[in-house]
């Protein structure tokens, strides 16, 4: 395994929907234990862009090269559909905004950890239920909760839950679609603190997808800002926040700053 | 007018009712079935003059595939003389004309709901399954683009989620009736609601199942001497009822899967074959329970 | 040791401006053409007027600021990286083995305790658990934050102890070259007779530093050499 050649290497990805543009001609690489931040407007095409990464859609032209564990690397668009979910169940993770599009409402909450595992062959209930519990604690849900419904847990505990099922199975690329979206400010701070931990612990790639500005400064290392469709700046999380050359760039921050005075 | 002069007086049904196209399409769907021993095979189910629920997907598989020479039994929960049973009877008995018997070794053909017959079913036999829900998968994953991916891709950990939840809330399986099997290895079946006891049953059986979905349009097939496997957890393996030290009130026997019959107010009851067939036989043949005799006395 | 005091930091031909798009495309000058070395074992001081871009020029060397055209080389395990032109990655590496940043304000972070968070950059240079724990009691003992409050968040501390605590993270570290961004600013003397000694105590394990710092006694009390920057001046 060389770990100086990247996890991802985007090339020329762009998608139409129809005649209306996703996104268009994005590249980037994404390297082991790096976050990376995805922000822009809603419209500005980076969901489009988080959904072609996953494979979730097929982009119109472009490729994204992905080095597998074994390390050769290949075009994800030149896999079967069957790789594909195979490496979303494993190799990869997929935190939802909304916890109730990425959980399974109708089961427990170990049973909603434990699925990855049943799905990649484990048949021991013993072993299921350990690594569960584990999870739980570790994203700070109470063990005694664990044949609990998600539906009795809070919104917070719901989108921690969504954490730990997609990092059961220690992926290496996690894709997070505004996962601090629809909660409160304080419950926010809980889950980019336990976020930040887990990545950092697990040496977790991510690709998480934002428009609040503080989040991806506390959990990225490298941001891209899109607007219609494109890349308009990329660089250092910290470099494009505090020193913004594109206009819209500094729009962006400058309108965060006048929130926070 | 009664209906008995109207059917006497309208043109004659064709035989088992359907007409031959639809007979032949579901036949292509019954050989695509056995040709993929689990898959669910979508058909253009007909309208029958019955509700969806009475085994309307029973009832057109077994029109399908029956002929003037055919022996047809027909059994719910085991018994021979039930609502549905005699219902379903009485169609074929219209509409086909063919013989009838009680007698599970006698039947070339036998459709069943819920049950599997305590007798070992031979190669010349079928048993046709009425199933409300042929998608194991469904409880779980309500998508049916999702489901269907789902078992081309051969992704079946969430059959174990529900098992995983059984045994969470109840400390084992608790799952007793639909119990889902795995099909060569290869498709994730649902066997219909027969119990769990009868599960192993379906494993290398000499005879053909069929299983037939009327409301949701679909037919599976499991070719004689498939392999089925009950699913379970290595700490937690498939394991059938038992009831050790029960005896069938009428005939004696042991290790078969029983009805509980409520005698009186009092609460007094008791235990007898399910398979009323295989009680009967036994009887014939001497076996006699603790309840015989005055069971008999009863019935005069 | 005889040899040479080893250059760490060496910035040619430098220039930053900022263009406000906002503001119709302002133009900003900052500074034009800097050049300045730190080596071993010294601490450069950057002079001149606030507003001559010292903060911006200490920015730049950390990579939070990009720079228009020059050269930042920045001596990183033996080898020679040009801030101004590496890509994010590399200067994430840099700024964890080879350049640390001193600084009052840092970003807090929720539910870590004052303790584990400098316990935290001990462990991240290789200290054993117990050692890291030692040294972050020493560090904050030393900058007197009171031992009630070392398990506590920093987040719920008054402002002088939260700065305290980023100046102790700052100088936990084991960086060949420190930017020291006005450390001692606000504090009182007390505290920065204990910055300053921590500074000196840098400088003699040949630690190289390039600092801000306004107070005119505390600059000439650290200062090996001072850079004017409105020397650099892009104004003209």
């Amino acid at each position: 395994m060389n770990a100086s050649e990247p996890l991802v290497r985007v090339e020329g990805l762009t998608h139409y929907y129809g005649n209306h543009l996703g996104c268009r001609d994005v590249g980037f690489e994404l390297y082991e234990s790096e976050v990376l931040a995805v922000v822009g407007e809603s419209g500005s095409g980076k969901t489009t862009l988080l959904n072609c990464l996953s494979t979730q859609i097929v982009p119109t032209s472009g490729k994204v090269m992905y080095r597998f564990r074994d390390g050769h690397v290949e075009n994800l668009f030149d896999m079967s559909e069957a790789e594909q979910r195979v490496l979303l169940r494993t190799d990869w993770g997929f935190v939802m905004q909304n916890p109730r599009d990425g959980l399974r409402m109708g089961v427990s909450a170990g049973a909603n950890v434990g699925e990855r595992l049943m799905s990649v062959g484990n048949r021991h209930y013993g072993n299921i239920r350990k690594t569960a519990l584990d999870w739980l604690e570790r994203v700070e849900i109470d063990p005694t909760r664990i044949d609990d419904s998600p539906r009795t847990f809070s919104g917070g505990m719901q989108q921690r839950l969504q954490i730990a099922r997609n990092l059961v199975t220690s992926p290496r690329l996690v894709f997070m679609d505004e996962p601090t979206g629809g909660l409160d400010v304080s419950v926010q701070a809980r889950l980019l603190d336990l976020i930040r931990r887990i990545v950092a612990d697990l040496g977790l790639s991510i690709v998480i997808v934002t428009h609040d500005l503080a989040v991806a400064r506390l959990l990225s290392d490298r941001i891209i800002v899109m607007k219609n469709g494109k890349i308009i700046e990329q660089g250092l999380t910290d470099q494009v926040l505090d020193d913004p050359h594109q206009p819209y760039t500094q729009l962006l921050v400058s309108s965060i700053l006048q929130v926070g005075a | 007018m009664s209906l008995d002069t109207i059917s006497a007086e309208a043109p004659a049904y064709n035989f088992a009712y359907l007409d031959e196209q639809t007979k032949r399409m579901i036949r292509r769907a019954i050989l695509k079935g056995i040709a993929i021993p689990g898959y669910q095979v979508p058909f253009a189910s007909r309208e029958m003059p019955m509700p969806y629920g009475w085994g309307t997907g029973g009832m057109q598989v077994t029109a399908a595939i029956i002929g003037p020479d055919d022996i047809l039994k027909v059994i719910d929960q085991g018994s021979d003389d039930t609502t549905n049973a005699v219902a379903i009877r009485n169609f074929f008995k219209r509409t086909a004309g063919v013989a009838m018997t009680f007698r599970t070794a006698d039947a070339s053909i036998i459709q069943t709901r819920h049950r599997i017959p305590e007798e070992k079913l031979r190669s010349d036999q079928v048993l046709v399954f009425q199933v409300p829900i042929p998608e194991p998968l469904r409880f779980l994953e309500p998508r049916e683009t999702e489901t269907r991916k789902m078992h081309a891709l051969s992704e079946y950990g969430l059959m174990h989620v529900k098992l995983y939840e059984d045994i969470a809330h109840h400390g084992h399986i608790a799952t007793t009736y639909a119990y889902p099997v795995m099909v060569e290895n290869r498709y994730v079946m649902d066997p219909s609601p027969i119990p769990k006891f009868d599960n192993p049953k379906l494993d290398n059986t000499p005879a053909l199942q069929l299983f037939g979905a009327g409301r949701e349009k679909r037919i599976y097939a499991l070719p004689p001497y498939t392999r089925v496997k009950s699913l379970d957890f290595e700490d937690h393996p498939f394991s059938v009822q038992d009831w050790p030290d029960t005896q069938c009130a009428m005939c004696g026997a042991t290790g078969v899967y029983f009805d509980e019959v409520i005698l009186n107010d009092l609460g007094e009851r008791m235990f007898v074959c399910s398979d009323s067939d295989y009680c009967e036989h036994r009887q014939e043949a001497g076996h006699f329970g603790a309840e015989h005799a005055s069971y008999k006395e009863r019935m005069k | 040791m005889t040899s040479e005091p080893e250059t760490l930091l060496k910035v040619r031909g430098l220039c930053k401006g900022f263009t406000m798009h906002l503001q119709g495309g302002l133009r900003l000058p900052v500074v034009s053409d800097v050049a300045l070395a730190v080596r071993q074992g010294e601490c450069v001081v950057l002079g001149g007027p606030s507003g001559a871009g010292k903060s911006s020029l200490l920015k730049m060397v950390y990579g939070n600021y990009a720079a228009d055209a020059g050269m930042i080389e920045v001596l990183h395990r033996g080898i020679i990286v040009d801030i101004a032109r590496a890509a994010p990655r590399q200067i994430l590496e840099v700024r964890k083995k080879s350049v640390g940043y001193v600084s009052q304000f840092l970003s807090v972070i929720p539910r870590v305790s004052a303790r584990d968070l400098i316990a935290d950059v001990a462990r991240a240079w290789g200290a054993t658990e117990d050692a890291a724990q030692r040294d972050a009691a020493d560090m904050l003992d030393r900058l007197n934050i009171p031992e009630t409050l070392w398990s506590l968040p920093p987040a719920t501390f008054s402002g002088g102890e939260q700065q305290r605590v980023n100046i102790a993270r700052g100088f936990m570290g084991k960086h060949p070259l420190l930017l020291l961004d006005e450390p001692t600013a606000s504090l009182d003397a007390m505290n920065r007779k204990v910055v300053l000694d921590l500074i000196n105590e840098k400088k003699t394990g040949g630690v190289g530093m390039l600092g801000i710092f306004h107070d005119p006694e505390t600059r000439a009390a650290v200062a090996d050499r001072i850079v004017d920057v409105t020397a650099f001046s892009a104004a003209a």
